[in-house]
């Protein structure tokens, strides 16, 4: 890998042992990868706070800095943390204090993240706590290279918002919050962007629900390809294509996609082949949305639903409305729970608006920072669940062991009140 | 004897059994770190152990958690001896790094083919070489 001579320098200490730890993993990363260099980043989404049994021994052992060597920098080296260099965000992470009393959850967990939150703060890392930066003012720029985890925020930020990033890592956003560096490879690429597989879509999607369906398609055909889709589609908002980009990246693992007209780098779909030969277009219609569907929904055979999970990726300010409206003047089945998963920074709208005291009325709750697949945590005795979201319906049942149920926002809010599934392909 | 030969991922050697999957693994939500266990409930693999292995695999799948889970195995005791896959991506390629496990890519044949769980497998990753006992011939 080529190095510049700013580059050099940090890697030989100019900059102090935690850089040059940073630039070591960025320089063995690279060279992995096979990259010729690294580009400039300035904006970072990682991974630091979230509390584990292996951090909580490290911080045991050498404290804070101690942690963040191992974990953030795959260095064995003794290194104190300087302040982020550029712009770093934490994502979604375990639940807060919040949380207590409502989610059956370690309370030293909780401890030992608040620790972290105080740690890295001081030290520069904004605390957004949500796997949705791009709905809480964290907003790239089209073109603008960026070094960001999280595979459903990625696919945002490449695809809906013309950003450039790959799906880094804990230790790949660690280096590059220190450095402002990362492998200049793939996504970042003029030609790492350009589609590789085109679906016709032949019935209509135009919906939270159609567009999630849509998406599990997507990465069960394209796997870690750039999909062009076009067809019978709706204008998407924001909700639903946080929804299809999350289900993309979850049964595949799509970073980058393509709608035609839609996304900002494909006018058109020749435009989004680029000097690529446009590929014959794979089908999806009604038989693969029914084989979508039976695939999401065939995680259950007992239709006595007692957990209800909605906000996967972390809810918009109208998909809360939604669910408040959903809920008014109803109550929850007594054997039944509610969570709506929110950035905390929405939540204080939620909370302002009264939508946060409608859910709660009914039984529900709006819980900010985590979700039960990041905190393995689901209300106790939880055997069956019912969800809204590709993501969760695809990892729950593998990390708790539980069944579930896809399906809308209101068939699970009906089964939230009547502790039954009666969801149908609509 | 099989040799394939491709590129370096991370140098070292290592030899050993090979546990070989033909579907792509996902790290967070499809491993469990403190025992090396594959737990993707539909996985061909579900159920099976990687600790001490080389593993086959055509790439990397699902979140970005994928070289922080594989980074645990490290950690816990229960990494794998050793990588091999075909798809390059920043998630196989960060895992692998700080797996810290020699690690190839880009061989001349498709292992996931030639290979088969129980062979008997020697990675020379910083030479590019990889060497395939058929575990018939063992």
């Amino acid at each position: 890998m080529r190095l510049t001579d700013q580059e050099k320098a940090m890697r030989d200490g100019a900059e102090g042992a935690a850089v040059v730890a940073a630039m070591d993993l960025l320089i063995r990363y690279g060279e992995a990868l096979g990259s010729e260099r690294l580009c400039d980043v300035r904006n970072v989404a990682t991974s630091m706070t979230q509390p584990s049994p292996t951090k909580a021994r490290l911080v045991r052992e050498g404290g804070w800095d101690k942690a963040f060597a191992v974990i953030s920098l795959d260095s064995d080296e003794d290194i104190q943390v300087p302040p982020m260099r550029v712009a770093t965000c934490q994502l979604q992470h375990g639940f807060g204090a919040d949380a207590e009393g409502v989610v059956p959850y370690p309370a030293q967990m909780i401890e030992l993240q608040g620790d972290a939150e105080a740690f890295y703060g001081r030290h520069g890392v904004n605390i957004l706590a949500t796997c949705t930066p791009y709905q809480v003012g964290n907003i790239p720029v089209r073109g603008e290279h960026i070094a960001w985890m999280e595979s459903s925020a990625v696919i945002y930020a490449n695809s809906v918002l013309g950003a450039r990033t790959n799906c880094e890592g804990t230790a790949s956003t660690g280096a590059a919050a220190l450095t402002g560096k990362v492998p200049c490879w793939g996504n970042h690429l003029d030609e790492g962007r350009f589609g590789t597989h085109l679906i016709d879509v032949a019935v209509r999607v135009d919906s939270f629900i159609e567009w999630g369906m849509l998406g599990y398609f997507t990465g069960s055909l394209a796997g870690e390809d750039r999909p062009v889709v076009t067809g019978d589609l709706a204008q998407p908002d924001l909700a639903e294509l946080k929804h299809f980009g999350a289900a993309a990246a979850t049964s595949g693992g799509v970073e980058l996609y393509h709608i035609p007209g839609i996304t900002p780098e494909a006018p058109t779909v020749a435009a989004a082949f680029g000097p690529v030969p446009v590929p014959q277009a794979a089908l999806y219609g009604p038989r693969e949305r029914r084989a979508v569907y039976e695939d999401l929904s065939s995680q259950g055979t007992s239709t006595d639903v007692d957990f209800v999970l909605l906000g996967c990726p972390h809810a918009s300010v109208d998909q809360i409305r939604r669910t408040a409206t959903a809920l008014d003047g109803r109550r929850l089945s007594p054997g039944t729970q509610l969570w709506l998963m929110v950035p905390r920074a929405l939540k204080d709208v939620a909370d302002r608006s009264g939508y946060t005291a409608a859910i709660e009325r009914a039984g529900g709750k709006v819980l900010a920072d985590s979700c039960p697949a990041m905190s393995r945590a689901a209300p106790a005795g939880t055997r069956v669940f019912a969800t809204d979201s590709a993501k969760q319906a695809h990892y729950l049942p593998a990390i708790l062991g539980i069944e579930a149920w896809f399906g809308t926002l209101e068939e699970c809010v009906d089964a939230a009140v009547t502790g039954r599934w009666r969801g149908e392909l609509p | 004897m099989i040799t394939l030969r491709g590129r370096t991922v991370v140098p070292g050697v290592a030899a050993g059994e090979a546990l070989v999957s033909h579907e792509p693994i996902s790290g967070w939500g499809g491993i469990d770190p403190a025992t090396g266990i594959i737990i993707e409930p539909r996985h061909e693999l579900a159920g099976q152990c990687f600790t001490g292995k080389i593993l086959v695999f055509p790439g990397a799948k699902g979140s970005s958690g994928w070289s922080g889970f594989f980074q645990s195995t490290r950690l816990l005791g229960t990494a794998p001896l050793g990588m091999i896959f075909v798809r390059m991506s920043t998630k196989a390629a960060l895992g692998a790094v700080v797996t810290r496990v020699p690690t190839v890519t880009g061989l001349d044949r498709d292992p996931c083919e030639v290979i088969s769980t129980g062979d008997w497998v020697r990675i020379d990753a910083g030479a590019g070489l990889v060497e395939v006992t058929p575990a018939a011939t063992r």
